[in-house]
């Protein structure tokens, strides 16, 4: 790093000067400054980008992880349930109510409960479903295979024994009308299931006539969207009872929050320690032109002018470097999406102006210190070296 | 010499040593209290994810069918196989006992209320709400305000020793009761503590201390079922292997896991004619959702441990830069390269000790204070950390340095003393 000639030394530079304006010799200033002292610059510029880089990612994230988490929480299963009231059953059109509710966002399923009684006379519980639904809303539930034939049934485990202990075809009768069923599938969830028998919805109707009287929901959204889904079906519905599984509610509002909670502390630190690299990389680089300041002074320049100077400088470096480390940023928090959530997180424009103006504000602290530590330096002291 | 000119450069700059030390004590802090919360989250959140309730319920071996739709049960309450209470705290005994947070009881029995002629029959639900049980010399409470903790009562939860029960709210708003009356239960008044809300088939029922609903159904001593809430680890094709084909080591191994699997398998062992299940809607999700916020952490903590690196790999190049004029006058008397890089890092290494072991325990702190204030319970650092984080500071240190050593050692000793950096 050889004593360069500084640019207003220059015959050339010096004879334009007088014709230019003078915002141009600023700008030339700020220009010959970078390109001078690439190194020292560019470190600069990097810390600013890597620091606003980390700063968006972290931003983003924290934004959009309510959203990732909520989806992987949807996989508890429904949150709402709809109850035909005194054990009755559900109007014909409610199944289409709650899809309009719904507006083609989560999912809903009907369920139509009977007790039948096997070939044996022992009573036992038999739910009819739209299975394919079924199996989409409850992902936990084991089972050996889906049914899709007619007069196939899904059997819970508990079920098995009690209707065909050997796999064979068996009968079951409600309202003196029987049906043939073949035990095509197993069914264990550890809950109550496991001790009834499933059929398809158009079986099941055939058979008993008998109609849906609950609807399990999987509503996505917030605890403020499903309480106000909740007041909508209870107004919609009157013959039934629409309520919140607050198990499920609950459960998932406590760890979203905690974990929120954490994000944004490891956020706050991360981005205090990315500020105070930059303050450092930057305050370096400023106190290191100390002889531009010299010369400068020397040359007649008002203080004001040059902290005017070096924080016009630095503002641009945080600009500059904030909107290189946004763009690096959004790819670390899509980054990431991709391979813990996998599912793209969204840039937010929303992040930008707080990580502009934030980059802006530390490259403008980085840039104070070190002008007021030179202020009370004599130029002739820095130009001598000492 | 050596040892000296190290010594002074402490002595004499302190303000520049000052400010390396600080930014490498910050960066070895938020690195420790990441890395801190990072390994710890599992476990915590874990804990939180049991805020959904117990994920592994005990039936009787021989049980009947259950009759259920919609949480109402229509067996017959007497049909059916029965556990016994008295082996309720040998789940204390088993060999997870610390991972198992809470069990609970549970008696349904179907009851009549009001006055006779205009009855109406509910099912009353006897439990423990938060009971003191004793296994040996060790006491330990519980009940559903651990395993149900959706369950919200509005006035007193009952004990569990009394006569008083809680009803449901919905049941509660039918017969418009209040809170602290009596309500006659088959015939035997008993006094209302709260109205309990749960947003299941409980809020049509009455919840009663189990003596009670044993003495209904004139059962001593019986239960129907038991839930149970433990911590578990994520399920994995090892944890679904069937426990009798195992051999020696491996059955051990598989004993020895927390699993939902083998703690259900330890339940068995520990209540005589029992069979324990997990309840595959809590238990199997656990495991999706724990595994993308540890992952998440994970990441994030790499990105703080990168921006800890950056802060003070840039502090120590400008703490060596300052001083390339020093540089130049012991490479003008005849310092060699590897002298004066020694002297730097020699420093630079004392540095990041010192600074290492501040940011140690500032960092444990800190990690603490992010325990207590978001998940209300303490953050553990394993002692074994630090010299792990020591050796990354001096690392960091080194390789912040390197650089900015290698450019001091080649300026030009000329230039350098001019001042004409």
């Amino acid at each position: 790093m050889i004593a360069h000639t500084p640019p207003f030394m220059d015959n050339k530079l010096t004879s334009r000067r007088s014709s230019a304006p003078h915002t141009s010799m600023f700008l030339r200033m700020l220009m010959r400054a970078a390109v001078l002292r690439r190194g020292r610059a560019a470190s600069a510029l990097l810390a600013m980008v890597v620091a606003a880089a980390v700063a968006t990612a972290m931003l983003t994230l924290y934004v959009d992880v309510q959203a990732k988490l909520r989806k992987e929480f949807r996989n508890y299963g429904a949150n709402v349930v709809v109850i035909a009231k005194d054990g009755r059953t559900l109007p014909p059109d409610s199944q289409r109510t709650v899809q309009t509710a719904l507006s083609g966002r989560g999912l809903a399923v009907p369920f139509a409960y009977i007790v039948a009684r096997t070939a044996q006379g022992q009573p036992i519980v038999v739910a009819g479903t739209d299975l394919e639904e079924a199996r989409k809303l409850n992902s936990w539930w084991s089972v050996t295979s889906w049914p899709g034939a007619t007069h196939d049934a899904l059997v819970g485990i508990r079920a098995m024994p009690v209707v065909s202990s050997d796999g064979k075809a068996f009968d079951l009768s409600f309202n003196q009308r029987s049906i043939h069923l073949i035990p095509s599938a197993s069914l264990k969830t550890g809950s109550a299931e496991d001790s009834r028998i499933y059929l398809s919805l158009s079986d099941f109707e055939a058979w008993t006539g008998v109609q849906p009287s609950a609807i399990e929901i999987r509503a996505p959204g917030s605890p403020q969207q499903i309480n106000a889904l909740v007041a909508k079906l209870t107004d919609d519905l009157p013959a039934a009872e629409v309520r919140a599984v607050r198990q499920i509610v609950e459960g998932e509002a406590r760890v979203l929050g905690k974990t929120r909670s954490t994000l944004l502390a490891s956020a706050v630190l991360i981005i205090l320690t990315a500020a105070l690299c930059v303050l450092s990389t930057l305050s370096g680089w400023v106190l290191d032109r100390r002889r531009d300041f010299a010369i400068m002074k020397a040359l007649g320049a008002s203080e004001r002018m040059i902290a005017g100077f070096f924080a016009a400088e630095a503002a641009l470096l945080g600009a500059v470097g904030a909107i290189f480390g946004f763009v690096i940023g959004v790819g670390v928090a899509i980054w990431i999406g991709r391979i813990n959530f996998h599912a793209a997180v969204l840039p937010r424009l929303s992040v930008l102006p707080t990580v502009v103006l934030g980059s802006v504000g530390v490259a403008l602290m980085s840039a104070a210190l070190p002008i007021f530590l030179l202020r009370r330096v004599q130029p002739a002291m820095i130009l001598k070296g000492e | 010499m050596f040892l000296r000119l190290v010594y002074e450069s402490f002595r004499r700059q302190k303000r520049s040593k000052l400010l390396a030390g600080f930014a490498i004590t910050l960066g070895v802090g938020v690195a420790t209290a990441m890395i801190a919360v990072a390994t710890d989250i599992g476990d915590k959140i874990n804990r939180e994810l049991r805020s959904y309730g117990a994920n592994l319920i005990v039936t009787p071996q021989e049980d009947t069918l259950d009759l259920e739709i919609g949480g109402v049960n229509l067996k017959p309450p007497s049909d059916g196989a029965f556990l016994n209470e008295a082996d309720l705290p040998k789940i204390k005994g088993m060999y997870w006992r610390n991972n198992i947070l809470g069990f609970a009881p549970m008696l349904p029995a179907n009851v009549s209320l009001g006055p006779s002629g205009n009855s109406q029959t509910v099912t009353l639900l006897g439990t423990y709400f938060s009971k003191t049980l004793t296994l040996g010399t060790q006491t330990f409470v519980t009940g559903v305000r651990v395993t149900h903790p959706w369950w919200k009562v509005h006035g007193a939860w009952p004990g569990d020793d009394s006569q008083d029960v809680l009803l449901g709210e919905k049941l509660a708003d039918r017969l418009g009761s209040q809170v602290g009356s009596q309500i006659d239960v088959s015939g035997h008044p008993h006094r209302i503590s709260g109205f309990l809300s749960t947003g299941g088939p409980e809020d049509n029922q009455i919840v009663a201390p189990l003596p009670l609903a044993q003495q209904i159904l004139g059962k001593p001593g019986a239960v129907r079922r038991i839930y149970v809430s433990a911590l578990t680890k994520p399920e994995d094709a090892f944890a679904r292997r069937d426990p009798k084909s195992m051999s020696g080591t491996t059955y051990d191994r598989w004993y020895c896991s927390p699993y939902a699997q083998s703690i259900a398998y330890q339940l068995q062992e520990a209540i005589p004619h029992s069979h324990a299940e997990q309840i595959r809607q809590v238990a199997q999700n656990e495991g999706a959702v724990l595994a993308s916020i540890e992952g998440l952490m994970m990441l994030v903590t790499l990105g703080a441990l990168l921006a800890s690196a950056l802060a003070v790999s840039a502090a120590m190049a400008i703490a060596i830069f300052e001083r390339r004029g020093e540089v130049g006058l012991m490479r003008a008397l005849g310092a060699g390269n590897l002298s004066v890089a020694a002297i730097f890092f020699a420093e630079a290494t004392l540095l990041a000790l010192v600074g290492g072991a501040v940011g140690f325990s500032g960092g444990t702190l800190l990690a603490r204070r992010i325990g207590h204030s978001i998940f209300n319970s303490q953050i553990t650092i394993q002692p074994v950390l630090l010299p792990l984080i020591l050796a990354i500071a001096v690392v960091v240190t080194f390789a912040g340095s390197a650089a900015a050593i290698r450019r001091a050692v080649n300026f030009d000793p000329v230039y350098a003393l001019r001042g004409d950096a």
